[in-house]
């Protein structure tokens, strides 16, 4: 953070604890997936999505020991926790178990996953929350996996933005009953879970090109949750945006709403104008921002007004990852003290149901 | 419009059928297309993969009564645009299923078709139209010697691309057309279209027609991204990009994106001379058609002026569904000088148009 606002009391949204090396899963696993993967020569599901080397996949001082960034709790909790002083962390565990075409290969890794976060890290400390990771290849064990967790430290659903499928798809639908039913949000969060191509033209060449179109590729997933009426289905279903920027909702809901009104035939149980069914359920972390730089009131203000409510937005470091520059803190600096509230720990306290000292025991 | 004259950017002349290209088609490819013919990614011989909002997506006013389709009549035309406003200039963008061809052979003879039918059919009828050379996209080579042949006449002023392509347009493979353009002097336009050899979202395909044509927006957006990155304006200097019918309100917020982005992993693409947005603004023209609507209509000119008031140029997408007409299209007051960019000026200097 910046020096001059201090997130003491934050809650950190999305926080990537790393799986140290395939074999960390393997008390989780079963022993048949076991000798599967030793045999098979499996070499692990580190996400091609940050490259070790890249600036934007390890902040300085990340790297320490020697798993990956992020795959040291101890070093994880004086980070992210003990440094800045937040209240919680929620773990979002890219490990890509989700990109594997077998169905029930990749539901078993799910499962070792969460097995394993549950063990070791959130045993670890009581401020850490975690996802619950699941693969939307088949979507009757994911919804078995997220019963199994909810309230148990687990404080949400993680899928990746990259999917064989358009999210909003009715395929996907039992992962939505399950986590309306345990009262858990829905997080999208930019990587690979399929080989579609990531952008929607196309391979790209470089990187930076990933990187950047995975910002279009959450716009698509929430345009398709709106329009296939996943929403209308689940009423009670929240869904966080994560790591894909912040600004471009307003030209999306924009485009959206000017189209519904032309084509709402076509999705009837988009009752209302999308923008209305987004603000109503849809939050997204504010890093990265993609602002301007220097951006000041005047531009926060006309921002928020555009986006709608500055209960939509929540804090996150993106710990390990490096790459948002100062833009989350410029517009945390510009807010009044209670919106700031809100961005940096009250939104999330109540989209999570955290409670007021950190524990289980009140979520479960 | 009040001020002067109007260009119009995007007006969509059709061929009503394969007959009418006929006299343009070797004995060859005439015997080609009445042997198998149209084969494109779309799963029907006619008609799309999502329906549009209204048949042939045209205005349910646009049938011309002698019996073609929507586009297809330059008399029509005249009395429902051309004369109907001050349309100083039109440039007309054919989307005949040239370029959508899987025969590499049959869609260039087809594209050769189209252009010669627009020079005798269009060009040649009316002093107000310009036209956008139609190429065989996917096929480079193929599509710069099109405009190599086209562009000789001066009524073209613009090569036509579609944005869901099977590779992003920044990639190595395309690069004859941007050298091919810039040979003839040309911009290249990339137009809003339905048919693609891949899914049109990273995530797969979508079930309706209402996410085809809200996602068109991102489908732009990566491109943008694909053509910077590549190098492709620092390798084409003089390359002129127009965005036909993506949507400009993502332009702000993508260009925040990109600079930030290149300013913690620039050293991927160390051939890059500029900050992303730089090529934005210098390269880069946007249509306006369908125009924005914030939900407060006072946001709209402060939107036109962080996009750029040089970026934008106007358009109606005559006759389709989703028509911009230029006295209502603006749902607030515009201040002149602004309006006279967006309606008349940048165009003039982004096709070369004496006015």
């Amino acid at each position: 953070m910046g020096t001059t606002i201090r997130a003491t009391g934050a809650v950190d949204c999305d926080v990537h604890n790393a799986v140290p090396r395939l074999s960390a899963l393997f008390p989780y696993l079963p022993a048949s997936w076991v000798d599967y993967c030793r045999e098979t020569g499996v070499e692990g599901f580190d996400p091609a999505f940050y490259p070790p080397g890249a600036p934007l996949s390890a902040r300085p001082g990340s790297r320490v020991g020697e798993g990956p960034p992020g795959s040291d709790p101890c070093v994880v909790r004086d980070h992210v926790l003990d440094g800045p002083g937040a209240r919680y962390a929620v773990l979002n565990c890219l490990y890509a178990v989700s990109a594997v075409h077998n169905p029930d290969w990749a539901a078993s890794m799910a499962r070792a996953l969460n097995d394993w976060q549950a063990a070791q890290w959130l045993a670890a400390d009581p401020r850490f929350r975690a996802s619950i990771v699941v693969s939307t290849r088949d979507p009757h064990a994911a919804a078995e996996e997220v019963a199994r967790w909810a309230g148990r430290g687990f404080v949400q659903v993680l899928l990746p933005a990259s999917t064989p499928a358009p999210l909003g798809q009715r395929v996907h639908w039992p992962i939505y009953a399950a986590a309306e039913a345990a009262d858990l949000p829905v997080a999208v969060h930019p990587g690979v879970g399929s080989a579609n191509p990531l952008s929607p033209v196309g391979w790209p060449s470089h990187y930076v090109e990933d990187y950047a179109c995975a910002a279009l590729t959450l716009q698509s997933q929430l345009t398709s949750m709106v329009a296939e009426g996943v929403f209308a289905a689940h009423p009670g279903l929240r869904v966080v945006l994560l790591e894909s920027g912040v600004t471009w909702l307003p030209s999306l809901m924009w485009r959206f709403d000017k189209n519904w009104k032309a084509l709402r035939r076509e999705v009837p149980w988009v009752d209302r104008p999308p923008s209305q069914v987004i603000r109503e359920h849809v939050l997204l972390s504010t890093t990265p921002l993609d602002a301007p730089p220097g951006l000041d009131h005047a531009w926060v203000d006309r921002f928020l007004t555009r986006l709608g409510s500055v209960e939509m937005l929540l804090h996150a470091g993106d710990y390990p990852h490096w790459h948002h520059g100062n833009a989350p803190t410029a517009l945390l600096e510009q807010l009044s003290p209670a919106e700031r509230e809100l961005v940096l720990s009250g939104n999330a306290m109540r989209l999570y149901r955290l409670p007021e000292e950190a524990g289980w025991a009140q979520a479960d | 419009m009040g001020t002067g004259g109007l260009i119009d950017c995007d007006v969509h002349n059709a061929v009503s059928g394969d007959e009418e290209l006929r006299p343009y088609l070797s004995q060859r490819w005439r015997r080609h297309m009445e042997l198998v013919g149209s084969r494109t990614f779309s799963p029907f011989t006619k008609g799309y993969a999502y329906p549009k909002a209204a048949r042939l997506a045209s205005r349910r006013d646009a049938w011309p009564p002698t019996g073609g389709l929507p586009g297809s009549d330059l008399d029509f035309m005249r009395g429902q645009l051309l004369d109907a406003y001050p349309v100083e200039r039109a440039v007309l963008n054919c989307l005949f299923r040239a370029p959508e061809q899987r025969y590499d052979a049959y869609g260039a003879a087809l594209a050769a078709a189209v252009n010669d039918w627009q020079v005798e059919q269009w060009l040649e009828r009316d002093e107000r139209l310009r036209a956008s050379v139609t190429v065989p996209f996917e096929f480079p080579d193929l599509a710069a010697a099109e405009i190599d042949r086209s562009s000789a006449h001066p009524g073209f002023v613009q090569v036509l691309l579609y944005p869901r392509t099977a590779a992003p347009l920044g990639r190595r493979q395309y690069w004859p057309i941007y050298e091919a353009a810039c040979r003839a002097g040309l911009p290249v336009g990339i137009h809003a279209a339905s048919t693609t050899p891949g899914p049109i979202t990273a995530t797969g395909w979508p079930s309706y027609y209402i996410e085809d044509h809200t996602g068109l927006a991102v489908a732009f957006q990566a491109q943008v991204v694909s053509l910077i990155f590549n190098g492709v304006f620092d390798r084409f200097p003089g390359l002129r990009v127009v965005l036909l019918e993506g949507g400009f309100a993502w332009v702000p917020a993508l260009a925040h994106r990109l600079d930030a982005l290149h300013a913690r992993l620039g050293e991927e693409v160390p051939d890059l001379r500029y900050p992303p947005s730089h090529y934005l603004r210098t390269h880069i023209r946007i249509t306006t058609q369908p125009m924005e609507e914030p939900e407060r209509a006072a946001d709209l000119v402060p939107l036109l002026r962080e996009v750029g008031a040089d970026l934008l140029m106007f358009s109606t997408d005559y006759p389709h569904w989703d028509f911009d007409d230029p006295y209502r299209a603006f749902r607030t007051r515009v201040p002149p000088d602004l309006r006279r960019r967006i309606m008349h000026d940048n165009a003039c200097a982004t096709y070369r148009l004496a006015s």
